[in-house]
C-alpha cells in the first residue's frame, strides 16, 4: 500500500520475489478482527478443496509453490481468534502498521474496535461496518450525506471535531480519524448543514 | 443433568430382580425398566422426568400399582436416604442412584446441590428447576467447541438469559455459576447480581455478549463474592470502571481473573482492592498492567498462589535510567506461588525476575511469551516440580529438549504456534515431540501444534508415555504426511490408541486414510472425545469409529469425505452422545432427515451459510444432540432444525 507523501521505499526495495507479489507476512484478511465472522467464500473454497481427493500426497518438503489460497481456510489451524490476534496485534504495533479506532453505534450496547489500515477505501470500510453491526449505511453523496438509510457514519478527527465519513480523501481520513460513531439518520444529516 | 448412559456392563450391577423383591418394603412404584437396551433405558429416564410425583409422601405415582400404604416408613426411609445421599458428590453416582426407584429419584433430586448441564439445549431451564429444587451450584455449557474457530454463526444461540430468569426464581440461594461458551448479556449479569444475595463464585469460560458494564453490576451487588474468573472470554469495553465498583469494605475475594479483558483498568482502584482482600490467592491481570504496576500489587499480596503477570513490560512513560523496583525480591516474597501465567507483551530481559519461584512452580503458562530456547533455558532448568506447561513454539525443538531434561513431573504440555498459518517454517517438529516423550514419562495430556511430524515420534510417545489421557496433535498443514517417509500418519495415531489404555480424548491431523480410523475403532475403546479435520478417504472411516467406540460422547469432524451412509451407521449410538458435529463433509439434507426421523429425541440442526446459494446438495454444517425438549425456539434463520 503506497502512502502518499512517503518516499515509497517499498517500490524500490530489493527482494527475491516476483514484482507485485506480496510480502509473506501479509496474510490477514479484513475479517481477522471480527472474530465471529465466518467468511462464506472461504469456507466454500475449503470444502471443494477437501472433497477432491483427500489423499493428495504432497511431498514432505515445504511447498514453495503452494497454492496461495491454502492459507485462508476458516477456523484452521484451530487456534482461538484471541490468540491469533494477539500476535498479529503485537507485530502490527511493533511495525506501526495498525490503526485501531473504536466504533460505537447509537443504540448498540457495546463498542467494537477496528483497524483502519486493513481497508483501502471508503466503500470497503462501510461494507465492513454494515456487516459488523448489521445495518445499512447507504451511499455517500457530497451534498446530502448518507441518504436513503437510517444510519450515518461519523468520526472524530484530530481536532476533536465530528465529521461525516467520506468528506475528506481516504488517506487523510485514516490518519486523522480518532474514533467512529454511527449515528441515527437525523443526527447524521445534521452534519451536513 | 447429564443423561449419562452407561454401557450395559454397568447396568447389570443393579439387578432388577433384587429391586422387585424389595418393593413391598419400600411401598414405592418401581417402574424402572430392566436394563435391556440402551435406548429403552434412556427413554425410561426421560419418562421419569415427566411422571415425577410431586410432594406426595405415600409414593403412589401415575402408573400406580396396588400397594401397601405406609406413609410413616416412607418418611423414615426418605430421611435416611436424604442423609445418606448427601454424601454422594459425583454426578455419575447420583445419576445412577436416581435410577433405582421413584423414592431414590425424588430424594436424590432433593439432595443434589451441584447441577451439571453439558449441553444447555438438552433440557429446558424449567425442567431442570422443577426436578432439582435445592441447587447451589450450576455448571452450564453451550456452544460446541468449533464455535471458537468461527465455524458457528454468531447468532447461533446458547443464551444464558432463560436460565438466569428461571434460576432467579428457583434458586435464590445460588452460590456458584460456571458457564462455558454461553452468550451472556449485561442484563443477565445484572439479574444475577440482583437475584442471588449469597452469590460467591462466577466463572465465565469462552463466553461473550457482555462487557465491563455487566462486570460492574456483579462487582457492586455481589457482596459475598469470592471468585470472579473470566477466562478466554470476549468482554467488550463499555468504558465502565468496574474495578471501582467493588465495595469499599474488606472483601472476601479469593480469586480475580481477568487476563482476557482487553481494556484498560483503573489501576489505583485495583491496588486498593488487592490491599483490602486478605484472602486473595489468585490474581490474573490483563495486559494493560505494566510490570511496575505488577510490582506494586505483588508487594501487597505476597500470599498469592496463582499469579497472571499482565504485560510484563514497563509502561511507556518509564524514563530510561529511572530506578526500577526490585522485581526479584517481589517474586521471592511470594513463597506460596505455584502457578504463573501472563507475560502478555513480555520484554524478555525481565524474565529472570521469576527465578525465585521456579522451584515451587507446578504450573507455568508462557503461551503468550515470544521467547526463544536461550531465554527459556535458565527458567525451565529450575522448574523441577512443574506439572503443567504451556508455551509458544518460539522456543523451538531446543526449548522442548530443555523442558524434557528437567520437568520429570510434567503431566500436561501445550505448545501453541506463534504463527498460525500453514506454510511457514516450523520451529517445532518431531524432534521436540520425541524429546518430550523421552524426558516426561508421566505425561498425561498434550496439545502440540507443528508443521511437520513423523510416525516414529508419535509411536515413540505412545510407548514412552503410556499414561496419556489426552493426545491432540495438530499438524497445521492439511493432509501432510510423515515428512521423512512420505507415508500417511495412520501408524502414529494407531499406536496411540493401541498403547495408551487410558486415552479419552484424541485429536488427529495430517494425511490420514481410513486405516487410521480402523485403528481408532478397533483400539480406541475408552475414547470419549474425538476431533477430526481433513482426514479419511471414505464413509468407512467414520463407520469404523461409530461402530467401534462405545464410549464416544463428543465427535467433531470437519472437511472430511464422510457421507450419509456413514452418518446412518451411528444410529445405535447417538442417544449416548452429547453431540455430533460435521461440517464441510459429504452429508445431504436427505441423510440428515433420515436421522431426524429415526431418532425423535435427537435435535438435528443444519446450518447453511447465508451467502452460499449453490453449494449443491451438501449440507454445510450439521450439529446434532440429544434433548428432552425437541427443537429450540431461539434458533436464527440460518439454522434449520429437521
Amino acid at each position: 500500500m503506497a502512502y502518499e507523501g512517503d518516499l515509497n521505499l517499498k517500490a524500490t526495495e530489493l527482494r527475491l520475489g516476483l514484482p507485485g507479489s506480496d510480502e509473506p507476512r501479509k496474510k490477514s484478511t479484513p475479517s481477522v478482527r471480527s472474530n465471529k465472522r465466518a467468511s462464506p467464500e472461504i469456507s466454500e473454497e475449503s470444502r471443494t478443496r477437501s472433497n477432491s481427493s483427500a489423499s493428495i500426497a504432497e511431498n514432505g518438503d515445504r511447498d514453495i509453490c503452494a497454492p496461495p489460497a491454502k492459507a485462508q481456510v476458516v477456523g484452521w489451524p484451530p487456534i482461538r481468534s484471541y490468540r491469533k490476534n494477539c500476535f498479529q496485534t503485537q507485530q502490527n504495533e511493533a511495525e506501526g502498521t495498525c490503526m485501531y479506532v473504536k466504533v460505537s453505534v447509537d443504540g448498540a450496547p457495546y463498542l467494537r474496535k477496528i483497524d483502519l489500515k486493513v481497508y483501502k477505501s471508503y466503500p470497503e470500510l462501510l461494507k465492513a461496518l454494515e456487516n459488523m453491526f448489521k445495518l445499512t449505511i447507504g451511499e455517500y453523496s457530497e451534498r446530502e450525506g448518507y441518504n436513503g438509510s437510517n444510519y450515518s457514519p461519523t468520526y472524530e478527527d484530530k481536532d476533536g471535531d465530528w465529521m461525516l465519513v467520506g468528506d475528506v480523501p481516504w488517506e487523510m481520513f485514516i490518519y486523522s480519524c480518532k474514533r467512529l460513531r454511527i449515528v441515527r439518520g437525523s443526527e447524521g444529516r445534521g452534519l451536513r448543514h | 443433568m447429564v443423561i449419562n448412559k452407561k454401557p450395559r456392563s454397568h447396568n447389570h450391577s443393579l439387578n432388577p430382580n433384587f429391586m422387585r423383591e424389595d418393593r413391598t418394603e419400600m411401598s414405592e412404584d418401581d417402574d424402572r425398566s430392566p436394563p435391556s437396551d440402551s435406548v429403552t433405558t434412556t427413554d425410561s429416564c426421560f419418562s421419569k422426568t415427566q411422571t415425577r410425583t410431586s410432594g406426595s409422601t405415600s409414593g403412589s405415582g401415575p402408573s400406580s400399582v396396588p400397594e401397601f400404604q405406609a406413609p410413616y416408613p416412607d418418611q423414615v426411609l426418605e430421611n435416611v436416604l436424604e442423609n445418606v445421599l448427601c454424601f454422594l458428590t459425583s454426578r455419575r453416582d447420583r445419576n445412577a442412584a436416581s435410577l433405582v426407584c421413584r423414592s431414590w429419584y425424588r430424594v436424590e433430586a432433593l439432595t443434589r446441590s451441584e447441577l451439571f448441564i453439558g449441553n444447555c439445549y438438552a433440557l429446558s431451564p424449567r425442567r431442570a428447576t422443577s426436578r432439582f429444587t435445592r441447587i447451589r451450584s450450576v455448571t452450564l455449557k453451550g456452544k460446541p467447541r468449533f464455535a471458537d474457530f468461527n465455524l458457528l454463526p454468531p447468532t447461533w444461540g446458547a443464551y444464558f438469559a432463560p436460565w438466569v430468569s428461571a434460576m432467579a426464581k428457583a434458586y435464590p440461594w445460588l452460590e456458584k455459576l460456571h458457564l462455558k461458551r454461553m452468550t451472556v448479556t449485561d442484563d443477565d449479569l445484572a439479574l444475577l447480581a440482583e437475584s442471588f444475595s449469597g452469590f460467591k463464585e462466577l466463572v465465565l469460560v469462552c463466553c461473550d455478549g457482555f462487557g465491563t458494564s455487566g462486570l460492574a453490576y456483579v462487582a457492586s451487588k455481589c457482596r459475598q463474592l469470592r471468585v470472579l474468573d473470566l477466562i478466554e472470554s470476549e468482554v467488550s469495553d463499555d468504558e465502565v470502571d468496574w474495578i471501582s465498583c467493588f465495595p469499599e469494605s474488606e472483601m472476601c475475594l479469593e480469586s480475580l481473573i481477568f487476563d482476557c479483558v482487553d481494556c484498560p483498568i483503573n489501576f489505583d482502584a485495583l491496588e486498593r482492592l488487592v490491599a483490602r482482600s486478605p484472602s486473595l490467592r489468585k490474581l490474573r491481570l490483563n495486559r494493560s498492567v505494566s510490570i511496575g504496576q505488577l510490582h506494586r500489587l505483588m508487594v501487597r499480596a505476597p500470599q498469592l498462589t496463582h499469579l497472571g503477570t499482565g504485560s510484563f513490560r514497563p509502561s511507556e512513560d518509564v524514563a530510561h535510567g529511572e530506578q526500577e523496583p526490585d522485581y526479584v525480591s517481589a517474586f521471592a516474597a511470594c513463597e506460596s506461588l505455584v502457578c504463573l501465567s501472563g507475560f502478555r507483551e513480555i520484554v524478555p530481559d525481565y524474565l529472570p525476575a521469576i527465578y525465585p519461584v521456579c522451584a515451587n512452580l507446578t504450573s507455568l503458562n508462557l503461551s503468550y511469551a515470544n521467547i526463544n530456547a536461550e531465554q527459556l533455558r535458565p527458567i525451565i532448568r529450575n522448574c523441577h516440580k512443574l506439572q503443567i506447561l504451556w508455551v509458544l513454539d518460539s522456543i523451538c525443538d531446543e526449548g522442548l529438549q530443555a523442558v524434557a531434561a528437567t520437568c520429570k513431573e510434567l503431566h500436561e504440555l501445550r505448545v501453541f504456534p506463534i504463527d498460525a498459518c500453514e506454510d511457514s517454517e516450523g520451529p517445532v517438529s518431531e524432534v521436540g515431540l520425541q524429546a518430550i516423550s523421552e524426558g516426561c514419562r508421566k505425561l498425561q495430556s498434550i496439545l502440540y501444534f507443528c508443521q511437520r511430524m513423523t510416525n516414529a515420534a508419535v509411536i515413540a510417545m505412545s510407548k514412552n508415555c503410556p499414561d496419556l489421557v489426552v493426545f491432540r496433535l495438530c499438524i497445521m498443514g492439511r493432509h501432510r504426511p510423515d515428512h521423512v517417509t512420505g507415508e500417511p500418519m495412520d501408524e502414529g495415531f494407531g499406536a496411540i490408541v493401541m498403547n495408551c489404555k487410558n486415552l479419552t480424548r484424541l485429536a488427529v491431523s495430517g494425511l490420514l486414510t481410513d486405516r487410521a480410523f480402523s485403528y481408532i475403532g478397533r483400539y480406541g475403546k475408552t475414547v470419549r472425545t474425538l476431533s477430526v479435520a481433513f482426514a479419511g478417504d471414505s464413509d468407512m472411516g467414520l463407520k469404523y469409529v461409530l461402530e467401534g467406540c462405545p464410549r464416544l460422547q463428543k465427535l467433531e469432524i470437519r472437511d472430511s469425505p464422510f457421507g450419509d451412509a456413514a452418518l446412518l451407521s451411528g444410529l445405535h449410538h447417538y442417544y449416548n452422545m452429547r453431540f455430533l458435529w460435521m461440517s464441510s463433509c459429504k452429508l445431504t439434507s436427505g441423510g440428515c432427515q433420515q436421522i431426524a426421523r429415526a431418532l425423535p429425541r435427537l435435535v438435528v440442526e443444519v446450518i447453511n451459510d447465508e451467502a452460499d446459494e449453490d453449494m449443491g446438495n451438501f449440507v454445510d454444517k450439521l450439529y446434532m444432540y440429544r434433548s428432552l425438549e425437541g427443537p429450540r425456539d431461539d434458533a436464527p434463520k440460518v439454522v434449520s432444525i429437521l
